[in-house]
């Protein structure tokens, strides 16, 4: 069929053609701008910023690390790891719960939580703060990871309860026939299942607690206790007139990001749609 | 590849399983609700409270009536509503790319990859490359320049006139591979026999994926607006901050409700009139959750439930 439209319509594919290249240019020139510049210097920017660098200046790339980079990208690691970790565990036993047990006011209580997706992070600001103060906690990660995990849990419940609740009726009875116990069938049946919509879920967590920047910039405030994302934009000021410097430190920001997407991408596609294909 | 995460059966009908017995369940959901609770139940019960005292005393509303009639506020929820009014452009623009990149074969992967790039781009990064770009002196007057399009070169992020719509452009740069990707993956699940017959009966490429494919995936497109219509409303933080340094400028015009939120609390040391324009955030938020499942005539739990 698509064969039959390309030889029939020639002008119709160069303009399929034409508008994704331009949209790749668009997606892509920024990214370019970015890696190019980190490894130029800042003479070579100001002068052509579009022009290829003329060699690997990595000047850059040496102050962006010698700052505080390395503890920030420490930081941003440990919260990632443990918030997204929790998250995933908590969030596939409550799935679990929901998607094998009936009971009452199950239905309002997992749109309770599904409801709570929408919540505006900045509302949650204040009280916590406060509270973060009362218990010391402000400028520990601590309280970071447990502000994300309740922020990643309403999406990961719900999708994985829909995952859980596809799985045929006709393994797990096998298995309690068996003698299994719930945990047992769990354990053995059901998490070795799901590993596509847990590696789904485990990036796009990933993806939103290295990225997020207004819990952190409130919580975080030593510069020891900082995140990269917000130890980068404070960068960003502090090296205005460096440009280089400033892009080296964003590529650096970015490339776990990268790594972590490539790893994730075949899951991460397909398990993004779970959420808003459902339903019809 | 997206039948990955669907049901297997048509089954997950709860009755049949009426046979264990309910307490079980507790003991699975209580610890990720006990987090839940923690933290969403106690902040909103709290910045209620909050909001309708000073300095420790039930003053009633006063806070929201300061709040309501306090310029910036208005400003800044304007900005929210700019902002707002590109979603439609934003899901258009998500739909062409998606429809397009669905109809190509050779180099799709490539494109896939180029227009989702964005999205993975964390926004302080995002904000700082595009904070280089949009320079008076910067990346794209320099380009427009040396094309010879110079009545185009604008002061992009230092007019105040156009400095939102700059913001807007950026975040439509970021936000739209999300887009592609959901569709896409809708498109690719679809059965091949509707378009087979459209085509067959000589329909074109607009006709065919405005009558069939649009309908076909109405569920994405109405998930996708909602997205980002919240994001649009109350995730806009980031990118503000990172642009303008904190300060919603040029003069305010780029600040939004999250940063004037935030200035209240942590810079004008007013948590209750923060607190107050909190619940104006969270009640306009859910007031247009509901209003745009009324409009689709969807209940959300049907849209959100397997």
């Amino acid at each position: 069929m698509k064969k039959n439209t390309a030889r029939k319509l020639p002008i119709a594919a160069t303009l399929r053609y034409t508008l994704l290249s331009f949209m790749a240019f668009m997606a892509l020139a920024p990214v370019y701008v970015m890696v190019s510049g980190s490894f130029k210097t800042q003479k070579q920017f100001l002068d052509s910023p579009l022009s290829p660098p003329s060699g690997f200046n990595l000047g850059g790339y040496k102050s962006a690390w010698s700052d505080s980079f390395p503890t920030w990208l420490l930081n941003s690691f440990l919260i990632v790891t443990f918030s997204v970790i929790l998250t995933l565990a908590l969030a596939s036993l409550a799935a679990w719960g929901f998607a094998r047990f009936p009971f009452k006011g199950k239905e309002s209580l997992l749109a309770i939580i599904v409801s709570l997706m929408v919540v505006p992070p900045v509302v949650l600001l204040i009280p916590l703060f406060k509270l973060g103060v009362t218990l010391s906690l402000i400028s520990t990660l601590q309280i970071v990871v447990f502000i994300y995990m309740a922020l990643m849990l309403p999406f990961s419940i719900y999708m994985l309860t829909n995952y859980f609740k596809s799985i045929p009726e006709s393994i797990i009875e096998s298995a309690s026939i068996d003698g299994a116990s719930t945990f047992q069938i769990f354990r053995i049946i059901v998490l070795p299942l799901s590993g596509a919509p847990i590696a789904t879920l485990a990036v796009v967590n990933l993806l939103w607690a290295w990225n997020e920047l207004l819990l952190a910039l409130v919580f975080l405030q030593s510069n020891e206790k900082k995140t990269l994302m917000v130890g980068l934009t404070g960068f960003q000021s502090r090296y205005s007139l460096d440009i280089p410097t400033v892009m080296a430190g964003m590529s650096l920001a970015t490339l776990p990001l990268v790594v972590a997407y490539l790893f994730g991408q075949r899951y991460f596609i397909s398990g993004l749609t779970a959420g808003s294909t459902k339903g019809e | 590849m997206t039948s990955l995460l669907r049901p297997k059966l048509s089954g997950g009908n709860s009755n049949r399983r009426s046979a264990l017995p309910s307490r079980e369940a507790l003991y699975w959901i209580a610890p990720a609700c006990a987090v839940i609770i923690f933290i969403f139940g106690y902040s909103i019960v709290n910045l209620i409270t909050q909001s309708l005292r000073y300095d420790g005393d039930w003053v009633g509303f006063e806070n929201f009536s300061i709040v309501i009639s306090d310029p910036l506020f208005l400003v800044a929820l304007r900005h929210n509503l700019f902002l707002l009014s590109a979603v439609p452009i934003l899901v258009l623009i998500a739909f062409i790319l998606a429809i397009t990149l669905f109809e190509t074969r050779r180099g799709m992967r490539f494109y896939r990859s180029a227009v989702f790039l964005p999205y993975i781009l964390p926004i302080p990064v995002v904000a700082v490359i595009f904070g280089q770009i949009y320079q008076l002196n910067g990346v794209l007057n320099t380009f427009l320049s040396s094309i010879g399009l110079d009545f185009l070169i604008q002061d992009w992020l230092g007019d105040p006139d156009i400095a939102l719509g700059t913001m807007g452009s950026v975040i439509i740069w970021k936000e739209v591979g999300f887009g592609v990707i959901l569709m896409l993956a809708h498109l690719i699940s679809l059965p091949t026999e509707t378009y087979e017959a459209a085509k067959l009966d000589g329909a074109g490429f607009w006709r065919t994926h405005f009558v069939i494919t649009r309908p076909a995936i109405k569920t994405t497109l109405i998930f996708y607006a909602v997205i980002e219509s919240i994001t649009m409303v109350s995730w806009v933080f980031n990118y503000v901050y990172v642009m303008s340094n904190g300060l919603g400028g040029p003069g305010n015009a780029t600040m939004v409700s999250e940063l004037y939120i935030y200035r209240m609390a942590f810079q004008n040391n007013a948590p209750e009139l923060a607190a107050a324009a909190s619940v104006f955030l969270f009640a306009i938020t859910l007031i247009l959750l509901v209003a745009f499942f009324k409009i689709q005539r969807r209940s959300i739990s049907k849209t959100f439930r397997s």
